[in-house]
């Protein structure tokens, strides 16, 4: 069951840590995210001891790089993963993985508040989108992000044709670029 | 920036999202990317979805001591430090940021290697399961007619290729896989310089580039 939270809070809470040091407000979004990090790596093929461990170093990333969060590109969740998802790529897969260049945002200035308005509402339609996506569409999706698995090895695993996988992803995709709209 | 044709396919923004992708393949999509901004925005979505995921997914208890020790990492000041994503170098140069990091540079610092007919290619260092090269076309040149074993992405960095399909120019990206021959040609104006990555060795049709392919590693 998931628990129940304004997701704008989240980006209170990046701000007081950002400005404060704030352990208080660290220790409550570590409370929400780490076991979500945790479930996410060992589903990605992590024991249970590398994933605390690579845990850790996730949420004390997120500490260390809070003066780059940016809420009016992403949201805390989405941030999360990313720092996730290249812990994941370093520790489990051992392989490089380039960013692009960055786009000229301009000398260090606060973001427009509509901006994080429109972006947290937009994170919070996709969340209930995917949640209301058909049980089979949503598995593959997941699959496809924390299963650490291409779609020819989704296809072995699932015993699925790789036809059916990709369309099935396409067609969960057009849902959620539906609901989106 | 705006004049961007050929894209990367949604398949990949999401591999590339998701983190499955060999080293190549991500170095390409960075590429790609730094290039090109329907493309990045379409990536931010995809990060969006993960996040998504991650928010919706079910929890696994963390130990007792997790919270105190991620606390002990961050005071102990054993986290490398934190790395800017490098800025854009707003077109002042041939490769994007991503690239410039394997070369060590521009254009004019790639160790470039002849492979015949005035063609010259860079193998950059990557991890084994897929490779990435540059290569260097002279306007108006051919590249011998290949098919392909596995997916061969090639992006346009300086000049044009056309092709039995269309004409690729700067940022555009064709993605060739087990389906289509072709015989890029550079275009006349300008030496065309690409970066190419594949997960498997091309099939070159003619006997020579077939015999010659272990050693140029194309
Ligand atoms: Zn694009
Ligand atoms: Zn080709």
């Amino acid at each position: 069951m998931k628990t129940k939270y304004d997701p704008t809070d989240w980006i209170t809470h990046m701000t007081r840590i950002r400005d404060d040091q704030d352990q208080t407000a660290f220790a409550e979004l570590f409370q929400y995210f780490a076991p979500r990090v945790k479930a996410f790596l060992m589903r990605s093929g992590a024991d249970a001891t590398l994933a605390e461990e690579c845990t850790q170093e996730v949420m004390a990333t997120l500490w260390q790089k809070a003066h780059l969060f940016d809420a009016s590109r992403a949201s805390v969740a989405t941030w999360v993963f990313t720092i996730a998802r290249n812990r994941k790529i370093d520790a489990l897969r051992k392989q490089r993985r380039p960013e692009p260049e960055d786009l000229d945002w301009g000398p260090e200035e606060e973001p427009d508040q509509a901006d994080i308005l429109s972006l947290q509402q937009e994170s919070e339609q996709l969340g209930r989108a995917i949640a209301a996506l058909p049980a089979k569409q949503r598995e593959l999706i997941e699959k496809a992000y924390f299963g650490d698995l291409s779609h020819s090895e989704i296809a072995d695993q699932t015993g699925l044709p790789l036809g059916t996988i990709k369309s099935r992803i396409r067609l969960a995709l057009d849902r959620l670029r539906h609901a989106m709209k | 920036m705006h004049n961007v044709k050929h894209h990367l396919t949604d398949q990949l923004l999401m591999a590339y999202s998701a983190g499955t992708l060999p080293e190549a393949f991500n170095l390409i999509v960075a590429a790609h990317v730094s290039m090109c901004d329907d493309c990045r925005a379409q990536l931010a979505s995809f990060d969006s979805v993960g996040g998504a995921l991650l928010d919706g997914t079910d929890s696994q208890p963390v130990a007792e001591d997790c919270f105190a020790e991620t606390m002990r990492l961050i005071t102990s000041g054993a986290l490398s430090p934190v790395k800017r994503p490098s800025p854009s170098a707003q077109g002042a140069s041939v490769l994007p940021a991503p690239l410039r990091d394997y070369v060590g540079g521009d254009v004019d610092k790639v160790k470039w290697k002849p492979i015949g007919m005035g063609v010259k290619q860079a193998i950059l260092p990557t991890s084994k399961e897929a490779s990435a090269r540059l290569l260097y076309i002279p306007a108006g040149t051919a590249v011998p007619d290949h098919g392909h074993r596995g997916m061969e992405l090639t992006l346009v960095l300086q000049g044009a290729f056309v092709d039995e399909t269309d004409r690729f120019g700067r940022g555009d990206i064709e993605i060739a896989d087990e389906d289509l021959t072709h015989t890029p040609v550079a275009d006349i104006g300008e030496d065309c310089i690409c970066l190419a990555a594949t997960d498997a060795p091309l099939r070159f049709n003619k006997l020579i580039p077939r015999i010659a392919q272990p050693f140029f590693r194309i």
